[in-house]
């Protein structure tokens, strides 16, 4: 049972105990907790930061989405890092030699991202569906092994092409570019759309599929789903596919938007932001969207500390706090909730005045 | 009915010398054939020694963490907390101040993950990655505001203090002789053990006599058995009068120490940087892979700390010829392995060895040297490969990772 209270009580809560720690923090370091809150939201109206928060909340919704489709199978893949990274490289080097019409050409980019993400999600898929390795572990080994693939391939020997001081792949032509949305002073991804759509299609999968429905099934309980025919280590297999697939575009919007190259200066971690926002929001796509643009907006705005002499690390502080009190916060309230429910029947019960000697149950 | 226990024939500390054994013979076969010496010298010896420490210390702190059944992904973050502790308590009170602030901070960590996993219930993993990120964000800021007016540099810390080291210096002078000698497999294990006795820290004969020490504590002493059952069924332990949530506390304060340890041996042992930014580097999580591939046992952990420990040394002080000549080492075991197949007529398994060795040995015969890019992830393909290999036949504690709430099944 989920009542508005077992939905947004929770992160609710996260985020004003978070505001509460950070301020106690900043205290203690001799900043002013009101003055450098109040420096993060002005930040968010000056320039483009809106935009900007906007743009990288795509990304972080994509990160967050692909986390979420492994958490439904109960597939903890923290490797959206790793995943994304290759999907990213790769795609920048075939993106860079194809020649082909515009449209075309964003599609066969697409399809490419898609499939070198699921070819290195596939690495500790099949190892833990064979071998029984912990995804944690194997995936966590494979995140790190990506930057010196990254490396490996960016290099002037392999596929990488010098430019000034920074090396990174070739550039993608116009055709196979994804335009941008003018607003004020900045430009908002293309790729927001895309992002909006693959949203609809996990929800539309989880929710009105028979294959949405039997991953939730294996997650909850594989002997259960076993017992109703549902083979958990394909379901295994194909959620960790998929989860690799969707984390194959989570670099898309910046490099099809922004950069056209990827270099081993691109950025990095998104895939470990996707796990935070995957929990703030509770796997469901509207969720992982506001989780995203608070990540975002944390992110962006502060920058702004430095201005007032206050180390931007304490939106990091704030985010580890955030994650780990929200899902506290839905602990205490599920615990709470059920106290209430449990005095409702047994008020109830009381009332009836029945008890073992007069017949009633238990 | 009565459990038939099968009689052991060698016991375990013989098994692991055994092993150990193997492994210099191999590295020996290996060095006289590829004539590369850096895989047996003292000075690989010496780094791999170094380099294991953090991840010994940290599959330490994983085992107490899970035979009290809490999956502590957590320890890289409680290893980052330690690295900062240490350099701060080692600039201020000297290098044993700087490992008790390491011990601490680490505990912190430990105790934060307890207060999540044991009193609300949180999933492991997810605490766990909660405190990754917190402690990573706690170091950063902490140096930020502490550091940068001491080193001018929000990434590092100021030069901190080393652990002094001793040598067992007749023992040393003598190894190193036997060494210069050239003698297969002699010359090998007197330029490895040589290696391993000079210059030893305080810190690494404290690292390395935690793992008989926790063996003991944990299955030869009362709060050991109840810790452990902890791991392996609360419900009937709590039944039995022991308290888990107590139990998984103190695992958890300890195995946060440790992890901190780790990260003090990062900071304070010669060789190494002082407080640098991303300086463990994932070591937390190899330390875990080296306590699973341990099966969950102080032995065992150790034999795994030391190969990544090793790979990682190795790749390090040789680079990539040093990386090849392993290859041929690893070709060699894999032929020791099929044969022991062929013996136990495990077909598919020795058939399997055999494209692996052949695979291995095309890599080293058509290449002069490895793509320097990939040469640092030596001990991250090592740990791929020895889990895909190796993680069968393991055993993790039964409720390892289980939530466990007082009074519910």
């Amino acid at each position: 049972m989920s009542s508005w209270r077992t939905r947004l009580l929770p992160p609710l809560l996260a985020i004003v105990f978070a505001v509460i720690l950070t301020a106690i923090a900043l205290i203690i370091s001799g900043a002013d907790p009101l003055q450098a809150y109040g420096t993060m939201i002005g930040q968010l109206f000056k320039g483009s930061t809106a935009v900007d928060t906007v743009n990288l909340a795509t990304v972080y919704y994509l990160s967050g989405l692909a986390v979420a489709i492994g958490f439904q199978m109960n597939l903890f893949n923290i490797g959206v890092e790793g995943q994304y990274r290759f999907a990213a490289i790769v795609t920048a080097i075939i993106g860079g030699a194809l020649r082909l019409p515009p449209v075309i050409h964003v599609i066969a980019i697409l399809l490419v991202a898609v499939a070198s993400g699921m070819l290195y999600a596939a690495i500790p898929a099949v190892l833990k569906v064979t071998r029984g390795v912990s995804e944690v572990i194997s995936t966590i080994m494979l995140n790190a092994i990506v930057g010196g693939i990254v490396a490996f391939l960016v290099n002037a020997d392999q596929f990488g092409v010098q430019t000034g001081n920074n090396i990174a792949t070739r550039e993608i032509a116009e055709t196979g570019r994804i335009p941008g949305i003018p607003i004020g002073s900045g430009e908002l991804f293309g790729f927001v759309l895309i992002a909006a759509l693959i949203g609809a299609a996990y929800w539309f999968m989880l929710n009105r599929t028979r294959f949405g429905f039997e991953l939730k099934a294996s997650g909850e309980s594989t002997t259960a789903a076993a017992a109703g025919g549902v083979n958990a280590k394909k379901m295994t297999l194909i959620a960790m596919l998929l989860s690799g697939g969707v984390a194959g575009l989570v670099a898309m919007p910046e490099l099809l938007g922004r950069d056209f190259t990827y270099g081993i200066t691109s950025t990095q971690m998104y895939g470990f932001t996707g796990i935070a926002v995957a929990l703030l929001g509770r796997n469901h796509p509207a969720g992982i969207a506001l989780g995203a643009l608070l990540w975002a907006f944390l992110d962006r705005s502060a920058v702004s500390l430095e201005q007032i002499n206050v180390s931007k690390e304490i939106a990091v502080i704030m985010q580890g706090v955030i994650v780990l009190s929200v899902v506290i916060a839905y602990e205490i309230v599920r615990r709470a909730d059920l106290a209430a429910e449990q005095r409702r029947v047994g008020r109830a019960l009381a009332g009836k005045g029945s008890s073992v000697s007069e017949g009633g149950a238990v | 009915m009565p459990v038939k226990r099968q009689k052991r024939r060698i016991p375990g500390w013989a098994k692991g010398a055994i092993w150990g054994l193997l492994a210099v013979g191999v590295l020996a076969i290996a060095s006289y054939a590829t004539g590369v010496n850096t895989l047996t010298s003292t000075n690989t010896a010496h780094t791999a020694l170094r380099l294991a420490l953090p991840i010994l210390l940290c599959a330490l702190g994983g085992l107490w963490a899970e035979r009290a059944g809490v999956i502590n992904i957590g320890l890289e973050g409680m290893m980052i907390l330690g690295t900062w502790g240490a350099a701060w308590g080692a600039y201020h009170g000297g290098v044993w101040a700087g490992l008790i602030s390491a011990v601490v901070f680490g505990a912190l960590g430990g105790l934060l993950h307890a207060v999540a996993t044991v009193t609300f219930n949180v999933n492991h993993i997810v605490s766990g990655v909660a405190i990754n990120l917190l402690g990573l964000g706690v170091a950063k800021y902490l140096a930020n505001l502490i550091f940068t007016p001491l080193s001018g540099n929000p990434r590092q810390s100021p030069p901190v203090p080393k652990f002094d080291t001793y040598s067992a210096t007749f023992l040393s002078d003598w190894l190193a002789d036997l060494e210069k000698m050239q003698r297969v497999f002699i010359s090998d294990l007197a330029g490895i053990l040589n290696g391993l006795i000079t210059e030893v820290a305080p810190l690494t004969m404290i690292a390395i006599a935690l793992v008989p020490i926790s063996y003991f504590v944990l299955w030869r002493t009362r709060f050991g058995l109840r810790l452990r059952s902890c791991g392996e069924n609360p419900v009937a332990a709590e039944s039995l009068g022991v308290n888990v949530y107590l139990h998984k506390y103190v695992a958890m304060l300890i195995s946060g120490g440790l992890a901190g340890m780790g990260g003090a041996s990062l900071v304070l042992l010669a060789g190494g940087a002082d407080y640098l930014e991303n300086q463990t580097n994932n070591r937390g999580y190899i330390g875990l892979a080296a306590m699973i591939f341990g099966n969950w046992r102080p032995g065992g952990l150790l034999g795994g700390a030391a190969l990544f420990g090793y790979a990682d040394g190795l790749q390090l002080a040789g680079g990539g010829t040093a990386v090849l000549a392993l290859l041929y080492g690893a070709v060699i075991l894999l032929a020791v392995i099929v044969a022991v197949q062929l013996f136990r007529r495990q077909w598919i398994a020795a058939a399997l060895g055999v494209f692996g060795a052949a695979l291995l040995y095309a890599i080293y015969w058509t290449n002069d040297d490895l793509p320097s890019d990939l040469i640092p992830y030596t001990a991250h393909f090592v740990t791929l490969i020895v889990l895909a290999v190796a993680s069968q036949r393991l055993r993790p504690p039964k409720a390892d990772g289980a939530l466990y709430r007082r009074g519910e099944d």
